[in-house]
């Protein structure tokens, strides 16, 4: 048993947090929430230039075929930086879902382009807020789909989708979309995180190509896969926040004293820190199982997004208390990690969707190995 | 990051498992897994003896130490598989979880050679247990304002005063004390520590009752105790350091043991399918789903912490602070399985029909919990270690440090 990174590990981790450091700092976050886009394509063109985004991507394809570990690392330093970028819907999601369950063709006309930054593929999936595939009720008849979905994130910037719908059959696979054709409209939601905009995707008889791995089990694996990434982007917000709140505590002066060293602000910090690490601990085993292939992957994708959400509410909520009056206002950091925090709950779905998912895996025993 | 077993681990966990089916019976699902440390009786006592005594002749006792001290220069993560296996079979307590995994290496390291040789054998084999005689009824969390006197007279030195909390003091042979030797200094420069006999007529024991109803401490009332100066473990004046070393032996013996301790939140599914609620079964009920999937996800973040532990021990790491994070969530968490397993199983008033059942066990686990929050360092000292040592915040304001004890 080992239950840490590797040196090689940490190194990557090291590189990618120079890189983010230099172009994603929190005043770009600032002016991504400002501006009607909030894709920050700077830091998107820089992941894509330092290889980062072909990081799980076969070789064949451009990529360098690292494993889950890695791009969890990526994940995490991702939520660190708060960088307005599609990690989650393009690496979590979409870039799997083509590479384990697509055709040799569908593999060579988006993989390349993922990895060199020139496509993104927004995922598609959730209908009602949610994102339980159980719930959708898109349809495809004669390879044309027709059905709303939403929230889809960084629709706007994105070239295809990836899409939830049920077949002739009624069963739900995944499908792809060029959202250039006319029969496809985007209307922009108002969503609390402007950095990740968020749009309803209306599909009217759209051309779209069946992803032929994609039966119903497939689809669970790689929500799993997406649900312990995000666990980890979710860390690491969670752990910046923590990090400028601790910060805050040190410089902050009431009474004659630094506001840290009172026990009511210290133990909350601990308690802050106590939940990130219980979340991270879980990650870990997520990463495994997602590693290895494990047939403890439900569970572990389950615990990691549980634990995860816990963390980030309690030490978003806790740090815009901590710092005050100043905590409240919208030139201040701590409302962009309470609102990225919220983002990434909307985006897989709420607890009470992954409660339902770890309690039902519990009971039939762990899916068969893949 | 890897969670299975290396191929060593694996063949040390064959060794073990091998081992242990040839010399105790494999518990069968009712019963439930020996994660506690203290002997009911004194037959569980001598029981607990034979098994540590089989072990320690089998090399399966004291992994953890040194092979020049008996013990098997086991990896942490080598203990981690080997309390996992035992804990399939049908064993006693471990009493001597004080002795081997906190007397032990103190007196390794601070012990004479003569101590040595005395003493940790003795402690591997089973023949003597141990105590630990650190909090007095005024020195808790503020372990350094103990009030027990050691005077010197001589060659011997006479200690009186109190002790409480202390485990196992009845049925242990021998006690970790630490006591102040010099009230002119300031409280943590002036205490010495001693290796003493729990035998000794001037040792009084009287048990003390827990909220659970049973007793596993103590007080211990010291009268004039004569112990010679050989008895003395490490310098005059240096209890304090040598307590450290005791103390941090703790972290790291809760963090090996006590990931898995309490109920399974599983247990509560088992329970939820049982029982009724609003008149249909309690597992259809939403709130009783949310309430067990979260315990389930806390109980799984414990378990992998204390291997994220395990695994940076084996790397070389002293036990750092991480361990005060399992320490301080899982007796919340054990207390707030046991109160919903109160109410699922029948009243929340917590009325039992008969011994053994379902609001007994989840009762007993209920008074068992708040133990776990302040033994060994109380949550509240946990989130001071947390917000001090790891997050550097500013220390608490102290105004007894540079005090001499005997002005305060
Ligand atoms: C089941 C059990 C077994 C034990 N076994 C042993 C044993 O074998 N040997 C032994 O020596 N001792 C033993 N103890 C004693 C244990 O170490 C002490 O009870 C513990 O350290 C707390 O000390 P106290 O009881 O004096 O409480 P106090 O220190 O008086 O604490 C009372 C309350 O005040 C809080 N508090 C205290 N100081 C601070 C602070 N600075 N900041 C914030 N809050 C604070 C505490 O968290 C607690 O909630 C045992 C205790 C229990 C419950």
């Amino acid at each position: 048993m080992n239950f840490g990174f590797s040196d090689e590990q940490d190194a990557i981790r090291d590189t990618l947090a120079r890189m983010l450091s230099d172009h994603a700092t929190l005043a770009v976050v600032h002016d991504c929430l400002e501006t009607a886009e909030g894709f920050d394509s700077a830091t998107w063109a820089a992941l894509a230039g330092g290889g980062w985004l072909g990081l799980a991507i076969a070789e064949d394809y451009g990529g360098s075929a690292m494993g889950a570990v890695e791009l969890a690392i990526v994940a995490e330093e991702i939520g660190r930086s708060l960088a307005a970028v599609p990690f989650a819907p393009v690496l979590g999601l979409a870039t799997p879902a083509i590479q384990d369950l697509g055709t040799q063709s569908q593999k060579e006309k988006l993989l390349p382009g993922i990895a060199e930054g020139r496509l993104i593929v927004a995922t598609a999936l959730a209908e009602d807020g949610g994102s339980a595939p159980e719930r959708v009720s898109a349809k495809v008849v004669q390879d044309r789909l027709s059905g709303r979905k939403s929230p889809v994130l960084f629709a706007a910037d994105a070239s295809f989708a990836l899409v939830a719908a049920l077949d002739e059959g009624g069963t739900v696979r995944l499908y792809l979309a060029d959202l250039s054709d006319p029969s496809v409209s985007i209307n922009p939601h108002d969503a609390i995180d402007r950095t990740r905009p968020a749009a309803e995707i209306v599909f009217h008889g759209a051309p779209v190509e069946l992803l032929p791995g994609s039966d119903p089990a497939a689809i669970r694996t790689l929500l799993d896969g997406a649900a312990v990434l995000a666990a980890f982007e979710q860390i690491g917000l969670a752990e910046r926040a923590l990090s400028l709140t601790r910060d805050y505590a040190c410089e902050r002066q009431a009474f004659g004293r630094q506001i840290g060293s009172f026990q009511a602000v210290k133990h909350r910090l601990a308690d802050m820190f106590a939940k990130i690490e219980l979340a991270r601990s879980n990650a870990f085993f997520g990463a495994w199982a997602l590693a290895s292939g494990d047939n403890r992957l439900a569970e572990a994708a389950a615990v990691a997004r549980l634990s995860a959400l816990d963390a980030v509410q309690f030490t978003t909520e806790e740090s815009v208390q901590l710092h005050g009056g100043i905590g409240f206002t919208w030139a201040a950091d701590p409302h962009l990690f309470l609102r990225r925090g919220w983002q990434l709950k909307a985006e897989l779905g709420p607890a009470d969707l992954w409660r339902e998912r770890l309690l039902c895996d519990l009971a039939n025993g762990p899916a068969a190995a893949n | 990051m890897d969670f299975s077993d290396s191929p060593e681990e694996a063949a040390f966990r064959a060794k073990a498992s091998d081992w242990l089916d040839a010399n105790a019976t494999r518990r069968d699902g009712s019963e439930k897994a020996q994660d506690h440390f203290m002997a009911r009786d004194a037959d569980e006592v001598a029981r607990a003896r034979d098994w540590q005594s089989r072990k320690a002749d089998a090399g399966w006792a004291g992994l953890t130490w040194p092979r020049a001290f008996g013990g098997r220069d086991a990896t942490p993560i080598e203990q981690v598989i080997w309390n996992q296996e035992e804990g399939r079979y049908a064993v006693p307590p471990n009493v001597f979880l004080i002795g081997i995994g906190l007397v032990g290496p103190t007196v390794m390291i601070h012990g004479t050679d003569d101590q040595k040789t005395t003493f940790l054998p003795r402690a591997l084999t089973g023949e003597d247990i141990w105590c630990q005689l650190f909090s007095e009824p005024a020195a808790g969390s503020d372990l350094a304002g103990i009030r027990t006197r050691a005077r010197r007279e001589g060659d011997e030195w006479v200690i009186s005063g109190q002790k409480v909390w202390t485990s196992g003091a009845h049925y242990s042979t021998h006690g970790i004390l630490l006591a102040r030797t010099d009230p002119q200094v300031p409280k943590h420069k002036g205490m010495t520590m001693f290796l003493v006999h729990m035998s000794d007529p001037a040792i009084e024991t009287r048990p003390i009752r827990q909220i659970s109803g049973s007793s596993s401490f103590n007080e211990v009332f010291i009268d004039d105790l004569r112990v010679p100066d050989s008895a003395r473990l490490g310098g005059e004046s240096e209890g304090w350091k040598v307590a450290l070393t005791t103390l941090m032996n703790e972290r790291f013996s809760i963090s090996v043991g006590r990931a898995s301790g309490g109920a399974r939140a599983e247990e509560l599914i088992d329970l939820a399918t049982r029982v009724e609620r609003n008149g249909r079964p309690a597992f259809e009920d939403g709130e009783v789903r949310a309430r067990i999937a979260d315990f389930i996800a806390r109980q799984r973040g414990l378990e992998f912490t204390s291997y994220r532990v395990m695994t940076s021990l084996s790397r070389g790491d002293a036990p750092g602070e991480e361990g005060s994070i399992g320490k301080l969530l899982l007796g919340k968490l054990r207390q707030e399985m046991g109160a919903f397993g109160m109410e699922l199983a029948g009243t929340a008033a917590g009325i039992s029909a008969k011994s053994g059942d379902d609001v007994a066990r989840w009762r007993n686990e209920y008074l068992t919990a708040p133990g776990n929050r302040i033994a060994g360092g109380s949550d509240e000292i946990q989130r001071t270690i947390i917000g001090e040592r790891i997050l550097g915040l500013p220390p608490e304001i102290r105004i007894d440090k540079d005090v001499a004890f005997s002005e305060l």
